[in-house]
């Protein structure tokens, strides 16, 4: 069910670089280049990603608003350079400049990040995505989620990516991605050297846990507030 | 890497010295067996239930978020688990499960024999930079019973393997600021910010402080050379722990701990009294000059 939203939105978004290509007139701005696309090939950003970033669940596709402009510029960059694989995405990547990749980073970044809401539930350990989100798993050198992305899920500064209401494929496609080498290992390869402890079973609780997490931290159920 | 296998290099390194020092094989191999077998605190899941239970999950929670379950005595942005990973579970971290079976102990810090509660004051007026709940305080209470429990099973009076922060070698060369400083950016700056302040996540701290007013003070154990050596060697970057090297280690522990920090709590009103009283130990960076500044005596 997922895979098939998923590819859908792919030959959505493969449809609109083909066919919806802006007027040639478009300033390169990047809220134009969001709202519009390019001509060279670039979709608008809004297509799959909302018309404030806020991502398509349904389809997979992630937030964007409120990332950290590091991390959206180092994503661009390694689609651009296929290091990070997405047929999409390498695609869009590429036909950006440097300097409209660091643009559209920025952009987003700005769009905003939420402050965290009121303290909610701990998990208990027989929740096991809520509980690797919270404590990790220390025997197996499993650091707890929350200790790099928040303790709910907002990320933190501009290397560590929100988490919370992504579309759970997508956040289940990336760590398999980190574990099968199709996405670089990120700063100081932390992802990946975590990633490669997880299980599939670890992979699917944790990344439906955050799927489960209100984008906007509004009354979450944070991984490590108080009880 | 992980743990486990520290363990096992440990006791094979020290089976190695038993096998080359004749007759002192019994008790090394004995203290091999030892170290081969780190201590397990119960599961999570096996916490009790009843009153008891009540109070030993509140005192995990003391410790996974202090500042707000006991905001009274926190004066920083510092959680018990900030310092104590995995909720005081971890070996090499200063786990509670060693810490507990330590104490009734004499300590040179304050010249009196330390009961566990004093001993936990103690992080709350140092580490945390606060103020220690009173003896009886529910809060001391939970800690102990959380502390208590992690410790079931374990020998009393005993040092533990995995107890405290591993002791490093004395490093080849001396610790050094500028060689310190290129390992913080390389390795620490990511996650505790440049300026060693941390990183919050939704208006609230996030990446522990290593420096600076919201982190430990001058009294604390981490603002020890070596006892941050030790930390970060085993523990650091998080989820990479032994992968500096010693050097490395010793490096950047100088380095972080020669930053300013709020004033120690003993201070008698001057640097340099309070220095010889309380910091006299190449392991303390207190009351030195570094790049021009005299390091106690407030905000550079």
């Amino acid at each position: 069910m997922r895979l098939q939203s998923r590819s859908r939105c792919l030959a959505l978004a493969l449809g609109v670089a083909l066919a919806g290509t802006a007027t040639a007139a478009a300033p390169a701005g990047p809220d134009a280049i969001a709202a519009n696309g390019l001509p060279s090939g670039v979709p608008a950003c809004q297509t799959c990603h909302g018309a404030q970033g806020e991502g398509n669940i349904p389809a997979g596709f992630p937030r964007l608003a409120g990332a950290g402009a590091g991390y959206l510029a180092a994503q661009l960059a390694a689609f651009a350079a296929g290091q990070r694989r997405n047929p999409a995405m390498q695609a869009i990547a590429a036909a950006l400049s440097p300097k409209q990749q660091a643009a559209l980073a920025r952009y987003y970044a700005g769009l905003g990040r939420p402050a965290a809401g009121a303290a909610a539930a701990e998990p208990s350990p027989s929740d096991a995505g809520a509980w690797l989100a919270a404590r990790g798993r220390w025997t197996a050198d499993i650091p707890a989620c929350a200790q790099c992305h928040g303790p709910h899920g907002l990320g933190i500064g501009d290397a560590f990516p929100p988490l919370a209401g992504q579309p759970a494929g997508y956040l289940a496609a990336q760590l398999q991605s980190w574990k099968h080498g199709t996405r670089p290992p990120g700063p100081q390869s932390l992802m990946a050297a975590i990633a490669a402890r997880l299980s599939d079973d670890d992979v699917a609780a944790v990344a439906d846990y955050y799927a489960s997490l209100p984008a906007d931290g509004a009354a979450a159920a944070p991984a490590g507030a108080t009880r | 890497m992980t743990t486990s296998t520290h363990f096992m290099a440990r006791a094979l390194l020290a089976g190695v010295a038993a096998a080359a020092l004749p007759g002192a094989g019994v008790l090394a191999a004995e203290t091999v067996a030892a170290a081969a077998k780190p201590f397990t605190p119960p599961a999570e899941r096996a916490m009790p239930e009843g009153e008891f239970g009540k109070m030993v999950r509140r005192g995990e929670q003391i410790f996974l978020h202090t500042r707000q379950n006991a905001p009274a005595f926190v004066g920083n942005s510092l959680d018990c688990a900030s310092c104590h990973l995995d909720a005081g579970r971890r070996a090499d971290s200063a786990p509670m499960w060693g810490a507990y079976v330590s104490y009734p102990a004499f300590r040179s810090k304050d010249g009196t024999v330390n009961t566990f509660a004093a001993r936990l004051q103690g992080c709350f007026n140092y580490s945390m930079n606060g103020k220690a709940p009173p003896l009886g305080d529910p809060v001391l209470v939970a800690l102990e019973s959380y502390s208590y429990w992690l410790a079931k099973g374990a020998p009393v009076g005993t040092k533990m393997a995995g107890a405290g922060y591993p002791k490093l070698a004395p490093p080849a060369l001396a610790p050094d600021f500028a060689r310190g400083q290129h390992v913080y950016d390389a390795h620490c700056a990511l996650c505790h910010g440049a300026g060693g302040q941390g990183q919050a996540s939704g208006g609230q701290p996030a990446f522990p402080p290593l420096w600076g007013p919201d982190s430990f003070n001058w009294g604390a154990g981490m603002h020890q050379v070596n006892n941050a050596a030790g930390f970060i060697k085993a523990n650091m970057p998080l989820s990479q722990g032994d992968t500096l090297s010693d050097q490395e280690a010793w490096d950047v522990a100088l380095f972080i701990d020669s930053h300013e920090r709020p004033q120690d709590p003993r201070f008698t009103g001057s640097v340099e009294a309070t220095r010889k009283q309380f910091h006299d130990t190449p392991d303390s960076m207190y009351g030195r000059v570094v790049d021009g500044h005299l390091l106690g005596s407030g905000n550079k």
